[in-house]
């Protein structure tokens, strides 16, 4: 039980303040020079190598800066509003199994039977830090934001869980780490190219779960406030939308909150379609067979696996997040009826077809 | 009149976008590729690389004071340019040339040549009404200090940065 | 779960529904109720109940508190603040309310359930969301077709009645 409990504490230590807020910050530097480049420019390149210590920089500068209160708001839910934005987007990533073991420790902090569910559940409570500062600020154009958030979230929020039902018809549980041992033994859902590829069934299964995860994927850009649906902020319409009336760290707080709703959303999409922290390696011993590594191995080569899985996830989690900038730079804003219309007559079709697709599909596999 | 503009009739293709975004997305993922290889060379990196050397021959930078191939400062001290300045940047206080002097026909010379640099437009108005080629436009343009008073040039900082002018005409110079 | 995260969670219920009642700012209430939703999570939670418990935060807190918060933001919160207390209704509701709780105690202790300690649950090994759906669709089939006709109907009336007049 103690041992539980500490190794509980050292995970959630670990994860979150040595990777998620390293990442998020560092995500912010990203997003800068990522535009920066997509737009020949530099971006920051001054504060140390490459302008790698930016972020650190960026921290003191908000944390100096005024705290401003502007005097009509309520100024309870003024101040609550900036951590109810962060908070959900840090507390999902308890379920994500972000490595296999490492010294027989699973690498999840959460292992809970309703993973994906937990996920959506948490998500869901982020529009409350959205609305709640649009309602407290008192100001015509952050109260727009929040509305905006909240009637955009719910929307896209049927599409997201519509999304991943195929998955847990396959899978047959809702366990994170069970959609990843699935993965390792069936192949990537969207690259079912390791296990049995030779099996044109799961071909055929591919096709609805590239379709999942184009409207997971999308349903996710929208869920994150990231353009092309960024309606809450729209600093073009809105001024910075539900953040105008806000300053200094409960700014920061805002700005941080969405990029760990970004990073986790990367994360969940890599466990769901990308196998999570698994990477096959090609091995010729005994003919040619796709190695699985992991931490299970005994001694030092379990721990560089671990370590192995671990590197992977976060790989793959950058990557993800790679193309939420590039798209982000890319795509200009969709209009509100648009976004709306989109979401309802259009998405969540989409996933419910697929439903029954994969669900037909799976009644007729021969198993 | 209004008119009515005719909506483009899109064909399916384009109706569905997709081929749109990934276009777009391959548009700027083209530009990423080049500027992280360092293809696209773009933005001057200013403290390091300067535009100095490119300069026209026309570039209107900070006003100087120039002195001639013989030494002499060339101003004397008509007030020209402080009549004629815009934002009235320049401050002239004039003294007399003793008689002993070899240039004693001028008659002045500035004792005091103050231009606040905070109030200069580099317009070039002083430049071109001088009279005499004293005063003209060099190509210095960082021009910075800590107070109200760092940013005011006073004469020896003008002469400084005006230097030696050659080819003016020396019509001061005693004929031959 | 430890007897003191029970009484946590329980404390935290009850001073916010209290709250609900008792807050004059309507969005005050509405979120004081997302805090009691989330109370009554954790204790669904600490009966291995995790499918209940996440679908509690997820059905209640995450989509009809936010819809009702959204309805509310648009009010004018302004009347309901000054409006004057009457103490006559509000005596005679916690009169209400404290025979309504002396009731559902007696009622309580008449129970033989009440009175006696059940086993403890199976580990927490359990897929209660494969026994939830088990249970949905032997047992409750017909209740569940049913459900999902009404919701369906309902869906389509809203269409109708939101669908613009094609004029």
């Amino acid at each position: 039980m103690t041992y539980f409990f500490i190794t509980s504490l050292l995970k959630i230590v670990g994860i979150l303040f040595v990777v998620i807020l390293p990442m998020v910050s560092y995500s912010v530097y990203a997003e800068r020079r990522v535009s920066a480049f997509i737009q020949d420019r530099q971006g920051p390149n001054r504060v140390g190598p490459a302008g790698l210590f930016q972020p650190i920089a960026d921290m003191f500068k908000l944390l100096l800066k005024e705290d401003f209160t502007p005097r009509n708001v309520n100024t309870f839910y003024y101040w609550l509003a900036p951590c109810l934005a962060v908070m959900p987007a840090i507390i999902t990533i308890a379920v994500v199994p972000f490595g296999s073991t490492l010294f027989g420790v699973p690498m999840v902090i959460a292992d809970i039977n309703v993973g994906i569910l937990y996920v959506f559940a948490i998500a869901s409570l982020g529009v409350y830090g959205i609305v709640l500062a649009g309602w407290a600020s008192n100001s015509k154009y952050p109260f727009l934001g929040g509305v905006r958030s909240s009637s955009q979230m719910i929307s896209y929020e049927l599409s997201l869980g519509l999304a991943v039902i195929p998955i847990f018809l396959l899978v047959g549980s809702l366990r994170l780490t069970s959609v990843v041992r699935y993965q390792i033994e069936h192949g990537w859902f969207i690259a079912p190219f390791i296990g049995d590829w030779m099996n044109p069934w799961k071909w055929l299964l591919a096709i609805p779960m590239v379709l999942s995860f184009v409207v997971f994927a999308i349903a996710i850009f929208a869920e994150t406030n990231r353009l092309p649906f960024d309606l809450p902020e729209a600093e073009q319409e809105l001024a910075g939308g539900y953040n105008t009336e806000y300053s200094s760290m409960k700014f920061a707080l805002f700005f941080l909150g969405e990029y760990a709703a970004m990073i986790t959303g990367s994360a969940i999409m890599v466990t769901l379609f990308f196998g999570g922290w698994h990477l096959p390696l090609p091995s010729w011993h005994g003919g040619f067979h796709w190695a699985l590594v992991d931490g299970s191995a005994p001694g030092w080569r379990g721990v560089i696996g671990g370590l192995f899985n671990i590197a992977t996830f976060f790989a793959k989690v950058a990557v993800v997040i790679f193309v939420f900038m590039w798209v982000r730079w890319t795509l200009p804003r969709f209009r509100y009826d648009q976004l709306m219309r989109l979401g309802w007559l259009f998405f969540f079709e989409i996933a419910l077809v697929n439903i029954f697709i994969v669900a037909g599909i799976i009644a007729f596999l021969p198993s | 009149m209004a008119v009515t503009v005719q909506r483009p009739k899109l064909n399916w293709r384009e109706r569905m976008y997709l081929p749109a975004i990934a276009a777009g997305l391959a548009i700027t993922i083209k530009h990423f590729k080049n500027m992280l290889f360092g293809r696209t060379k773009v933005t001057m990196q200013y403290p390091e690389e300067k535009w100095d050397s490119s300069l026209p021959d026309h570039y209107r930078g900070a006003p100087a004071l120039v002195r001639d191939e013989e030494g002499r400062v060339r101003c004397v001290a008509c007030q020209l340019c402080e009549f004629i300045c815009p934002p009235r940047a320049i401050k002239i206080i004039p003294g007399e040339i003793p008689s002993t002097d070899r240039f004693a026909k001028v008659e002045k010379y500035p004792e005091e040549f103050d231009i606040d640099m905070i109030r200069c437009i580099f317009c070039g108005m002083c430049e071109e009404v001088c009279p005499e080629q004293a005063i003209f436009l060099r190509k210095d343009y960082a021009i910075t200090g800590f107070t109200r008073a760092d940013m005011v040039h006073h004469k020896e900082k003008l002469l400084e940065i005006g230097g030696v002018m050659h080819g003016v005409v020396l019509k001061w110079n005693e004929k031959k | 779960m430890s007897p003191f995260l029970f009484w946590i969670f329980a404390l935290l219920m009850l001073v916010f529904g209290a709250a609900v009642v008792i807050n004059r700012n309507p969005v005050a209430s509405a979120l004081s109720l997302v805090v009691s939703f989330l109370g009554l999570a954790a204790l669904f939670m600490s009966l291995d109940a995790y499918f209940i418990g996440i679908i509690q935060v997820l059905v209640y807190a995450g989509a009809v508190m936010v819809l009702f918060l959204f309805i509310i933001m648009l009010l004018d919160l302004r009347a309901e603040e000054e409006r004057r207390i009457n103490w006559v209704a509000s005596v005679g509701g916690i009169a209400v309310a404290l025979i309504l709780l002396i009731q559902i105690l007696l009622v309580i202790g008449h129970f033989k359930a009440a009175r006696q300690t059940f086993p403890p649950l199976a580990g927490s090994t359990i897929d209660d969301v494969r026994n939830v759906g088990a249970l949905l669709f032997s047992n409750y089939n017909l209740p569940f077709q049913i459900i999902g006709v009404l919701v369906l109907v309902a869906t389509i009336g809203v269409v109708l009645l939101s669908r613009r007049d094609p004029r």
